[in-house]
């Protein structure tokens, strides 16, 4: 009953966008999914989203770019976190990125993007495959 | 656990954050973590806020924490937001109207969700007032729903407890009433340049009028602040207010002491028994398969809940039932 992890992510969005329909689609699905989801709201910086996903020890933050500044913002959240010894937290992203950054950014430690099209089952379900609450 | 002790009290954020969460989760080694960090604890100040959805609690808390950074004073923040009934998730925005605050090392924020444990809310809550008691800071708010029983535990383990209202909801006032009235020190009307603040002022004293006891010399008798929490007009009246709250209880209550008066100790312990022991024997019952078959036998109707209850709650407790 109780002793149960339950998987809390932070759905946040960087930088000088917004657009928020996505991120509070997505964070409704989570919410659907039986996740804690926490929301930071619109212009955020990286540093802002670092701090408030330590604060609230989530075991992911989904980051939403629509606005183009991804390679920049979801970079340097990364570099925060592993600064920060919270390089455990996953990191992954959506929005409209191109398919060279997507390569390049995963490539830096982005877990995964979701592109325009995904379903939110999709979504859900790779979290729930790629996020483990840590124990 | 000196290590955890060291790390709470200088203020590690990473260890308070994943103690909290370890606390949410219901894990049982966290007990002795915060026996450990007990003895640091009844140094911070505490207050409540409640009120309905929508009043602009978030947005007021948000405010306080930057007056109460400009009078010099640590905050900590618990955010409590409602676990849907149905999935089991939370989306827990309250924090959107806070994040100004995030980069800012006095202060520390956390979002809780209300999970749905039974004596889950309050006594997670206070396990995390504890904690961020223990981090040193401070004053600590404490922002919920005012909708349940468990809202309004956590607001009696306040200092001082804050009802938010606004202007034009005579019936949610109405239903205030009933539950969160007595337990108010400082009602707050937001949004008090929308029309009909001062009937809603009105109607307040009345009610405070009118609560008898509040008559007695020397008790407190809650002021009706008027704020306007986005363009933060008022907010700083209204923390003289609590200011003032507090010295009350320095004069007549023991101050910070007054969280751990007999009353309190007595309702903390009920409750704290009560989760405790409900917590052990579902436990066992529910590893053990019992549970699931007594559900079966109700379901399929060969078995009574009450019946089935006793038969339940009998062997774990280890005596025979007392026959009246």
């Amino acid at each position: 009953m109780k002793r149960e992890r339950k998987i809390r992510v932070m759905v946040a969005k960087p930088g000088l966008d917004g657009h928020d329909r996505g991120a509070r689609i997505i964070a409704r699905a989570y919410r659907d999914a039986g996740f804690e989801v926490v929301y930071t709201g619109l212009h955020q910086t990286p540093e802002e989203i670092v701090e408030a996903a330590i604060q609230e020890d989530v075991d992911m933050v989904g980051l939403s770019s629509l606005a183009g500044a991804h390679k920049y913002l979801f970079q340097t959240v990364l570099d925060l976190l592993r600064k920060k010894d919270a390089g455990d937290i996953v990191v992954c992203g959506g929005g409209i990125i191109p398919d060279d950054d997507v390569k390049r950014l995963k490539a830096a430690g982005v877990k995964e993007i979701f592109g325009p099209g995904t379903t939110m089952d999709e979504i859900v379900k790779w979290v729930k495959e790629n996020v483990t609450p840590r124990k | 656990m000196k290590d955890l002790v060291e790390k709470v009290t200088s203020g590690d954020v990473r260890t308070v954050a994943r103690l909290i969460r370890d606390v949410d989760d219901g894990m049982p080694e966290v007990r002795e973590s915060l026996k450990a960090l007990y003895p640091y604890t009844g140094r911070a100040y505490v207050i409540g806020i409640t009120g309905a959805p929508g009043v602009g609690k978030s947005t007021l808390v948000d405010q306080m924490v930057a007056h109460l950074r400009k009078r010099d004073k640590t905050v900590g923040v618990l955010a409590v937001d409602p676990t849907s009934p149905f999935s089991g998730g939370a989306i827990l925005g309250d924090r959107v109207r806070m994040q100004r605050h995030s980069m800012d090392p006095g202060v520390f924020i956390r979002s809780l969700a209300t999970r749905g444990h039974f004596g889950g809310l309050t006594q997670s809550t206070r396990s995390a007032i504890d904690i961020l008691d223990a981090m040193g800071k401070d004053v600590i708010i404490v922002e919920t729903v005012g909708v349940g029983q468990d809202e309004v535990d956590v607001m009696r383990s306040a200092h001082t407890t804050v009802i938010v209202v606004i202007p034009g909801m005579g019936d949610d006032i109405q239903a205030i009433k009933a539950g969160i009235l007595e337990v108010g020190d400082v009602f707050l009307i937001n949004k008090s340049d929308r029309e009909g603040s001062d009937k809603t002022q009105n109607e307040l004293r009345l009610m405070i009028e009118m609560d008898q006891r509040k008559h007695d010399k020397g008790l407190w008798k809650p002021p009706i602040i008027k704020v306007e929490a986005i363009s933060d007009k008022g907010v700083d009246d209204f923390l003289d207010e609590v200011d003032r709250h507090a010295q009350y209880l320095e004069e007549t209550a023991g101050g910070l002491k007054s969280r751990r008066s007999p009353d309190r100790v007595r309702q903390e312990m009920v409750e704290m028994i009560k989760a405790r022991l409900f917590e052990e024997v579902l436990d066992n019952l529910v590893e053990s398969g019992e549970f699931e078959r007594t559900v079966d036998a109700i379901v399929k109707g060969a078995l009574d809940p009450y019946s089935a209850c006793e038969n339940l709650v009998f062997p774990v407790l280890g005596e025979l039932p007392s026959e009246e």
